[in-house]
């Protein structure tokens, strides 16, 4: 897998292909608003707790899917579509720092 | 003279390029395989910012049907994929065996039932159409189907709503 470096507010991290980072280390708040902005996000606190709930399941090593995410009580999937209009589960996992989810739901 | 052979392969490699905007399906069969196939694709083009439809047509009605949704089978005969003798596969209880080990094996793979299927895609931005003459035909009502839908529809009020660029419509 091809991975480039990229400085994302003063940070030096690692991404591969698609511009998802490969470390989850690299990542702190001022990383994922600059992904964000990338994306044409303005991070709210909604958003914030999105993403923090896809770390905690990355931390935990849960599979994420949009199913999971609309049960998981922080966001129904209507609201996770409306705070990542463009593709709630690739992006956010953008933002988070956590790879690219493979689910297909 | 070779100006005139360059430039349309050019123009033709950008088309090549082009991303999808719009996934337009139309669902004419009830078997779980093919129902799922269509909520899967639709799904997945949310999933990834691209806008999608469904066209219920025929026996694809039964898919939004409140009574029926739940009670869709797999299709045991004339269906190679299943490796058992067609004899067998019309045997009674054959398909509501092989649908119970399909939606088992789905659950496992975190797939929901067709109804919470219905929701997820309701929620998602997905636009569920009934088409108006198959629903004569079955003498459905609206009261009949769920309630997400967003309306019956002719083919032609179909069609218009894939106009632009980036639309793919896809037969299931």
């Amino acid at each position: 897998m091809e991975t480039m470096e990229k400085t994302y507010a003063g940070i030096n991290v690692d991404l591969n292909e698609q511009g998802y980072l490969t470390n989850f280390s690299q990542w702190n708040k001022e990383v994922g608003l600059e992904i964000a902005k990338e994306e044409g996000i303005t991070m709210t606190d909604s958003h914030w707790k999105v993403i923090a709930y896809l770390q905690d399941q990355f931390k935990n090593e849960k599979a994420l899917s949009i199913r999971s995410v609309g049960k998981s009580g922080v966001v129904s999937i209507k609201e996770f579509y409306q705070l990542f209009p463009k593709g709630p589960l690739k992006i956010s996992s953008r933002i988070a720092g956590i790879p690219k989810p493979v689910s297909c739901i | 003279m070779e100006e005139t052979i360059v430039k349309p392969k050019v123009e033709l490699e950008k088309a090549d390029q082009k991303p999808i905007k719009k996934m337009m399906l139309i669902l004419s069969k009830a078997t779980i395989e093919n129902v799922y196939a269509c909520f899967i694709l639709a799904n997945g083009a949310r999933m990834e910012g691209i806008e999608s439809e469904i066209f219920f047509t025929f026996f694809g009605l039964e898919a939004i049907q409140k009574k029926k949704l739940e009670h869709l089978h797999v299709a045991t005969v004339g269906n190679p994929a299943m490796h058992i003798p067609t004899m067998l596969g019309g045997l009674p209880g054959m398909e509501a065996l092989a649908t119970k080990m399909m939606k088992s094996e789905m659950e496992k793979l975190d797939i929901p039932p067709v109804s919470e299927f219905l929701e997820i895609l309701a929620a998602s931005g997905t636009k569920l159409w009934a088409c108006k003459l198959a629903m004569e035909m079955f003498k459905l009502e609206k009261d009949n189907l769920i309630d997400d839908l967003d309306g019956v529809l002719t083919v032609g009020d179909f069609y218009s709503r894939a106009k632009g660029d980036g639309t793919h419509l896809m037969f299931i």
